[in-house]
């Protein structure tokens, strides 16, 4: 499914990754731990491709497709899909024209007809129901207004709607509460299948004890020094990051 | 680098075909010669037959015109006009008697207008709208450089008393209510471009609402300038009787030239006893090309009397086009408990100016006014809103709310604000609210991250910051002007 080789990248002429090396397949859930720095939002903007941040080397190859040749349009619409550390206000945009518009982009270049506006709003709806929102969301302008834990499910909404082959979770976990985090888990284990991957990045163990990986890789100073199970999450959370070293030292 | 080639390429390819009505018409003209002198002003007169009264008028106009000075306070940089370069008055050839039925006017033209999608053949409206369920038609007066060249359900209008035509007809079929308004509401000394016009104005349209008529449709009339080297004068009359309704708008286009053309206009609004105007513009002249060669000055004086008692003017202006605009649609605010509307959209791309804005005059107790305008700049153009918000001593809890957002597409554009308040009553409230912004990478990103292109990002971002204004557009326009908002940005962020 994806496949990141040697990867290097720049942002500002400062090297924040140093060679990563991935390999995630059809239906597997990758956590990615690290301390602050350690390049991991780095990580998911270089693969959602956006500017600013240059890729020096390696390669990534998703579905057998060239992904760094592509525009971050163009990765979306063939199925790569990150989920915001915090998502953007688009003001006076209401969310379902938003979506309509992304939808049909998205599906135009998927080869889909697109849909109209009764089809799109039927499917909204459905989506939106089935991740316990209220149609009221849906209505409102972009993230305009939304709590944090609004936010993060109306990015999910978005997933629902897009059907991403891959997903990046860019600390989906950061500023919500228990309560808002269980609700934003239990849409994205809702997600999940044998066709979907995704790439849960965070600080914390807690979010993985609600969205549990197949894998876990630890992420310091540039380069992935540690993976393992679900297991090794656990680890982490009881003896931090301090074995890693420290960033003067790497 | 590779990606500054690719959007030079891409902003090439936009700005070449996005203005889509820059097409010519080839058609035979009557057109004055080149100049302005008086007997230019007699020649305009007597092709439209007019009353002498109004020739004196136009004469009068034209020699305090001689005496006035080009106005230079606005923040628009252009080269000195010369007025004797240009044509008065052209006209289509076989419109010279007007045609009575539409089935006479002239192939090309219906064609033309056809291209515009503007539809000037009845049935075919009545054809459509009977599918569209119970979206009303709207009725239609074409003008095309100097005449208008069809008005359309003229005979279903007149069946509520409705007067709906050109400006010309109106002088010789209702001279009394002619004489009785124009200049009413804008005086032929005016200003420079307002007194020009008075002068020299050709077409237009004429609009009587009857004592408690509601209009049942939208009248709306279409703007074309097609000859080359001639200016277009364009004169509108709105009088809407007490208790009455109507919805008026009117959309406006021009061929993509090399050179310069004026387009002076004067609209006049009167509103009595609860009356209610409600006017929107889609104005799309040419812009100019991406160097700012070419392009139509669009200097316009618009002014509304809220001349009865809880009478209402809203003015709805989406900018799009124009090499510069120069326009402050405004309200005499003279009825008590009268309302006065200003919302606005100024699209500024590659090298067009707007300084636009309005005047609202609170005279009479509790008048009320709103101003909501978004200016959006994009490459290297300039932006201004210029307000006036003008409390009389009489104006006994007169209400002003003014909301001003600008937003910046890159970092060679401009926008600036300037807002006059003068308040001569204690008990009147005025509120001046302005804010500047620049589409966020973060927001790009975001859509792009969602899987719009980056045209479609602006388009979707700068549509939802002109919303308020945009939804006060009759519906059947809003979603062409949405279209609009997004191609004039086209090619706008690299």
């Amino acid at each position: 499914m994806l496949e990141i080789k040697n990867l290097h990248a720049t942002v500002d002429g400062k090297e924040i990754l140093k060679g990563i090396n991935l390999t995630i397949n059809p239906g597997e859930v990758h956590a990615i731990m690290g301390p602050n720095g350690s390049g991991k939002s780095t990580l998911s903007y270089v693969l959602a491709g956006r500017d600013g941040y240059e890729v020096t080397g390696g390669s990534v190859t998703f579905q057998g497709k060239d992904l760094l040749a592509m525009e971050a349009e163009e990765r979306a619409a063939e199925g790569v899909f990150l989920a915001f550390q915090y998502p953007v206000e688009i003001p006076g945009v209401s969310n379902t024209t938003f979506l309509k518009t992304a939808l049909n982009a998205v599906r135009k270049h998927r080869g889909l007809p697109e849909l109209d506006a009764m089809q799109f709003l039927k499917l909204i709806r459905a989506k939106a129901k089935s991740l316990n929102m209220n149609d009221d969301m849906i209505k409102r302008a972009v993230n305009v207004g939304f709590s944090g834990g609004e936010k993060k499910r109306n990015d999910i909404l978005q997933m629902a709607m897009l059907e991403p082959g891959f997903a990046i979770l860019d600390e989906t976990d950061s500023g919500l509460d228990i309560d808002a985090l269980k609700l934003v888990a239990d849409g994205v284990n809702s997600l999940r299948g044998p066709e979907r991957s995704m790439l849960v990045i965070t600080h914390y163990q807690r979010l993985l004890s609600y969205i549990v990986p197949d894998h876990v890789h630890v992420l310091a100073y540039g380069k992935i020094v540690r993976s393992g199970g679900k297991e090794l999450a656990l680890e982490l959370e009881a003896k931090g990051y301090a074995e890693f070293g420290s960033p003067e030292a790497a | 680098m590779a990606a500054t080639e690719q959007t030079v390429e891409q902003v090439r390819a936009v700005t070449e075909q996005k203005y889509k009505y820059g097409f010519t018409t080839e058609i035979e003209s009557d057109l004055a010669p080149k100049g302005l002198n008086e007997d230019i002003v007699r020649f305009i007169s007597a092709k439209k037959g007019e009353p002498e009264w109004l020739l004196e008028w136009r004469l009068q106009a034209y020699r305090h015109w001689l005496t006035m000075e080009e106005p230079t306070w606005a923040m628009v940089d252009f080269p000195k006009i010369d007025y004797q370069d240009s044509h008065y008055y052209s006209a289509p050839k076989a419109a010279k008697d007007k045609p009575q039925s539409l089935d006479e006017v002239d192939p090309e033209l219906l064609k033309t207008y056809e291209k515009l999608g503007i539809p000037l053949k009845e049935q075919a409206i009545l054809a459509g709208v009977a599918g569209a369920g119970d979206m009303p038609a709207i009725a239609v007066d074409a003008v095309f450089d100097s005449v208008s060249v069809a008005t359309t359900f003229k005979k279903k209008l007149e069946e509520k008393g409705i007067i709906f035509c050109s400006i010309s007809e109106a002088v010789r079929e209702h001279p009394e209510l002619v004489r009785k308004y124009m200049g009413s509401v804008v005086p032929y000394s005016d200003n420079y471009y307002a007194t020009l016009n008075c002068a020299v104005f050709t077409d237009g349209s004429f609009v009587y609402i009857p004592k408690g008529v509601r209009c049942p449709m939208e009248l709306s009339t279409y703007f074309r300038i097609n000859a080359s080297n001639t200016g277009q004068f364009e004169r509108t009359l709105i009088i809407a009787d007490e208790g009455s309704y109507v919805s008026y708008l009117e959309g406006c286009t021009a061929p993509m030239r090399d050179e310069n053309q004026l387009h002076a206009a004067v609209v006049e609004l009167v509103a009595m006893d609860d009356a209610t105007i409600k006017y929107s513009t889609v104005q799309n002249w040419y812009p100019g090309d991406e160097n700012g060669k070419g392009g139509i000055y669009n200097f316009v004086t618009k002014r509304g009397a809220c001349r009865g008692r809880n009478s209402k003017i809203s003015w709805t202006q989406v900018e799009t086009g124009s090499a510069i605009t120069w326009k402050y649609p405004s309200c005499i605010l003279q009825g008590d408990n009268s309302v006065g509307e200003f919302y606005s959209v100024a699209i500024t791309n590659n090298y067009q100016q707007a300084d636009t804005g309005t005047k609202m005059i609170h005279i009479g107790k509790n008048t009320r006014s709103t101003i909501v305008a978004k200016g959006i700049s994009a490459g290297k153009a300039q932006s201004t809103y210029r307000g006036l918000v003008r409390i009389l001593p009489k104006a006994e809890g007169a209400r002003n709310h003014t909301q001003c957002d600008s937003l910046l597409i890159g970092d060679k554009c401009g926008a600036h604000t300037v807002p006059y308040i003068e308040s001569r009553n204690r008990t009147a409230r005025v509120e001046h609210e302005a804010t500047t912004a620049k589409i966020s990478e973060d927001q790009l990103f975001y859509c792009r991250a969602r899987g719009l292109s980056q045209e479609d990002a602006v388009g979707l971002i700068v549509n939802g910051f002109c919303r308020e204004v945009l939804k006060e557009l009759p519906m059947e326009f809003a979603v062409e002007a949405q279209k609009l908002v997004a191609i004039s940005l086209e090619g706008s962020v690299g």
